[in-house]
């Protein structure tokens, strides 16, 4: 990396830092004027677009260290310096996106302080302290990133075991760098009903409300009963004055749902794009090495964001409920009503994700000899899991998208059968057996081209079978019997279980599949490069279906709270005080995942560009050098 | 038997698909699926099928065979013939089918369900936030199970003095009145309707009825009539009662959070 490239990342980097350190002070500066607008596209959409691609980029650079590291790892332990090259590889992409985050984050910074100064006034009072926290992290962060990255090579040999180490605390910061924003926005969602112990702070406000309330009550009898444990509201009901601690407002309802959604999100998105990366550079190779080394890390991209996609809807689900306890109106409008429809469209991209990352498998597999025998398999596992998509996509209220006589024949807008897809049991079922189905295709790319030695492999061939009917009957059972159980039940123990299933099955055939093929020959060698362009295209349709999703889920999770800034404590009053319709949506997560993958083509452009000129300056070098010693 | 060639058969697939849908789950087994539906499920059909044909390439040549056949190759000139003839005569039939049927208004833009309110309200005295009201003669069901019987039989009393009409006997939206109502009136019955939400928010629907419906999510066009002007609260909480105990379904209740 040249020098003038490294001052400018600085630059950025510390430009953003000065932003956010000066966050504070801006906004009690200015909170006379509850909004500006801003020009020309309004504050809301300037707002949302910096905001998501802030966390587009955040989410890749929060990712990709974290298998960065686990692939530097192995390589270090199989000793195969392909693993070290192209986890270095991951990490050269990463510090090119690195100063780009910092810098959008900037943006949203001085966006928010100028538009929204009274509402990041009243977010700064209360998270002041966790604004100091997050730029200290920051600097630990892009610290940690610079030693891990330049010292690279320097730190190959005896000192690996520190590398490794420095990785290991470049994601420790990264992941509470996300932690603490993640406790600002989703306190903006989930804190209005919330309670928490009686501080000692707390106690004289407390007090003085109960008297003011009813004053007929002495000091003394308004802190009858109270301990250390009573719980209070923890805002003031007429103001909404914030009165709690400030780990009140950080551990509210979907926090943590948000942080570990966002933890696996990053790693499955973060793969994905790698793997768009190289599918790109796949596509452009010209040569039989390039090609067979972006295959395998294509193929390696992938495999983290299936491994990341695989837990996603259950922490999804996770997350879900945790907003309907806290607020059922909330849940009613996220599932049932303003945003229902929404989730159509996310089953319909998920069916995406899941089709097009079998695909890959499937199509990876043409390129392995000794796979033939697992493409009989094929057809059946495509019916499954297009059937599965087919109920999870199905609507249950289809009032929307049928005529007044498809309705009459209906005999009202649920289907007497098909409305039955459209309940949650049925969509929890659906997506476990593409889990288990997606696994297995897994399984089959896995064993493609190796023949197992062990003495009980037909013994272990029928266990596995028997586990995965076993498995999808107790799933499917489960499903059927949650139409008739209560709500609570079916939320709380059911689908559970049905997850529970679904991750043992999982953790239990893996363990078993690695004994079985521990000292298996091999009947077939892997073809790197032997891929068709279809399958390449996959990847980049997977890296854009990612990001799509992405967008749109972010749209729910912040239009859930509707008029509101803080949910039922601070109202929105702008001009922008309603929810925007699904297309305006729509357009608008498009126009940000094209200037996304727009500014991510140029930035790894930026990097091949000066790659390109030193391999070009090396070649020139040694020619020079080989002319010279034939004369 | 001759081995049918792989584009023969994802051809019977896709329109075996159909004919399943259109004729035997929207006619045998069930009532018709709405066009829209059916749309989406031959979508995900056609993806099925070009996912199995594009995945090797040796697969993908075989499908494309046939069709290469029947446009080059001269032995199958009568097959392209009648392609080219068949080809304008169905896109003819398919606009004369748009054009000729007669006007089929869409159904309604409603929301699935109405968002509530944050606030439990009776006339206009609060009765708590709606996350947090619980049906108040609830705990009878195991504290005294004979008062909770006298509170489901004054249920049963009201919803057939007042909702049957709509409702129906059976609790299933097949009232006297329903076939004349559009929305039809909820069917208690469905599995989707009583365990999906709160006894706080039928007891809102219910009070407020059509006219109480929010702004979001319209037009409702709902005909049911603002119950709070007729029924006591306590008379509305026993209807509550009432539909769960007869249809077997339970309300939606929450566990403690975190």
């Amino acid at each position: 990396m040249s020098k003038k490239r490294l001052y400018l990342i600085l630059g950025c980097v510390l430009f953003a830092y000065v932003l956010l350190a000066v966050a504070p002070v801006f906004a009690q500066d200015v909170t006379e004027a509850e909004y500006r607008p801003f020009p020309k596209i309004g504050s809301r959409s300037a707002a949302w677009i910096a905001a998501q691609l802030h966390l587009l980029f955040g989410s890749f650079i929060l990712g990709v260290p974290m298998f960065a590291v686990i692939i530097e790892f192995i390589g270090w332990k199989t000793k195969d310096m392909r693993y070290d090259r192209m986890a270095q590889e991951f990490i050269k992409l990463c510090m090119g996106a690195f100063s780009t985050t910092a810098l959008l984050g900037g943006v949203l910074v001085f966006i928010l302080i100028w538009c929204y100064p009274k509402v990041m006034s009243k977010l700064s009072g209360i998270f002041g302290p966790t604004m100091i926290f997050y730029v200290v992290l920051f600097f630990g962060e892009t610290f940690t990133l610079y030693l891990y990255s330049y010292g690279w090579d320097r730190m190959q040999g005896r000192h690996k075991g520190w590398h490794l180490f420095l990785g290991v605390l470049l994601n420790v910061f990264g992941t509470a760098i996300m932690f603490v924003s993640n406790a600002w926005l989703s306190y903006q969602t989930s804190p209005a009903t919330q309670y928490g112990v009686l501080s000692e702070g707390r106690r004289k406000s407390w007090i003085e409300e109960k008297l003011a309330a009813d004053p007929s009550l002495t000091p003394e009898g308004a802190m009858e009963g109270v301990t250390s444990h009573t719980m209070v509201p923890l805002h003031n009901e007429t103001t909404g004055e914030f009165m709690g601690t400030v780990w009140d407002a950080v551990n509210n309802f979907t926090w943590m749902p948000i942080n570990i959604h966002r933890l696996v999100g990053n790693i499955a998105f973060g793969g994905s794009i790698v793997a768009a990366y190289a599918a790109f550079r796949f596509l452009v190779a010209k040569t039989k090495e390039d090609k067979a080394h972006y295959d395998w890390m294509g193929y390696t991209g992938n495999f983290i964001a299936l491994c990341g996609l695989i837990p996603l809807p259950f922490l999804g689900y996770w997350l879900g409920r945790e907003i309907y306890m806290f607020n059922n109106t909330m849940g009613i409008n996220m599932m049932g009503s303003l945003f229902s429809w929404l989730f159509i469209l996310q089953a319909v991209m998920i069916g995406v994700l899941f089709i097009g990352a079998n695909y890959y498998l499937w199509a990876g597999m043409g390129r392995i000899d000794g796979a033939e025998i697992y493409a009989r398999y094929r057809p059946y596992m495509i019916t499954i899991i297009v059937i599965c998509v087919a109920i999870w996509m199905t609507p249950r209220t289809l009032s929307k998208i049928s005529t007044a006589s498809e309705l009459s024949a209906m005999g009202g807008a649920n289907h007497p059968h098909l409305g039955l897809f459209g309940l949650m049991t049925a969509k929890n079922t659906a997506v476990n057996i593409i889990i288990l189905t997606t696994f297995l295709s897994f399984l089959f790319y896995r064993r493609s081209g190796k023949v197992p030695t062990a003495s009980w492999g037909k013994v272990g061939n029928i266990a596995i079978s028997s586990i995965f009917f076993l498995a999808t009957v107790s799933i499917v059972v489960i499903g059927i019997v949650g139409f008739s159980v209560p709500t609570d039940l079916r939320v709380n123990i059911l689908t559970p279980y049905q997850v529970l299933i679904a991750l043992a099955v999982m953790a239990v055939v893996t363990v078993v599949d690695i004994l079985m093929y521990r000292k298996a020959t091999t009947s077939g060698t892997i073809q790197w490069g032997e891929m068709t362009d279809r399958s390449q295209y996959v990847l980049i349709l997977l890296a854009i279906t990612f990001t799509s999703l992405m967008g749109l889920m972010g749209y729910a999770r912040s239009g859930l709270r509707e008029a509101w800034h803080i949910f039922g404590v601070m109202q929105d009053t702008s001009v922008d005080a309603f929810t925007p319709m699904l297309s305006e949506a729509v357009n608008m997560v498009a126009i940000i995942m094209v200037a996304f993958f727009a500014l991510v083509g140029f930035i790894f452009w930026l990097g091949l560009w000066g790659e390109k000129k030193k391999q070009d300056a090396t070649a020139a070098a040694e020619a020079a050098i080989a002319a010279e010693g034939d004369d | 038997m001759k081995r049918l060639s792989l584009f023969t058969t994802c051809l019977i697939i896709l329109v075996g698909s159909w004919v399943f849908l259109e004729f035997v789950v929207g006619g045998l087994i069930s009532v018709p699926i709405p066009g829209s539906v059916v749309a989406m499920y031959m979508g995900l059909v056609i993806i099925a099928i070009l996912v199995h044909i594009s995945v090797e390439d040796s697969l993908f040549q075989e499908f494309l065979r046939p069709i290469h056949e029947t446009l080059v190759d001269d032995r199958r000139r009568l097959r392209r013939r009648v392609i080219a003839v068949l080809i304008p005569i169905f896109l003819l039939g398919y606009t004369y089918s748009i054009i000729a049927q007669r006007a089929n208004p869409p159904g309604s833009p409603r929301d699935a369900h109405p968002s509530p309110p944050l606030e439990l309200t009776y006339k206009d005295e609060v009765i708590g936030t709606m996350q947090d009201v619980v049906n108040p003669f609830r705990h009878y069901e195991k504290d005294d199970p004979e008062a909770f019987k006298a509170h489901v039989e004054n249920g049963r009393r009201v919803y057939h003095q007042n909702c049957f009409p709509c409702h129906g006997d059976h609790l299933d939206g097949q009232g006297h009145f329903a076939p004349y109502l559009q929305p039809l009136p909820a069917n208690f019955q469905d599995p989707g309707i009583i365990p999906n939400f709160q006894e706080s928010f039928f007891f809102w629907r219910i009070a407020k009825g059509g006219p109480g419906l929010p702004a979001a999510g319209t037009p409702w066009d709902s005909a049911m009539p603002v119950w709070e002007d007729h029924l006591t609260k306590e008379e509305i909480w026993d209807v509550i009662l009432f539909l769960s105990d007869y249809t077997g379904y339970q309300f939606r209740t929450f566990g403690e959070a975190h």
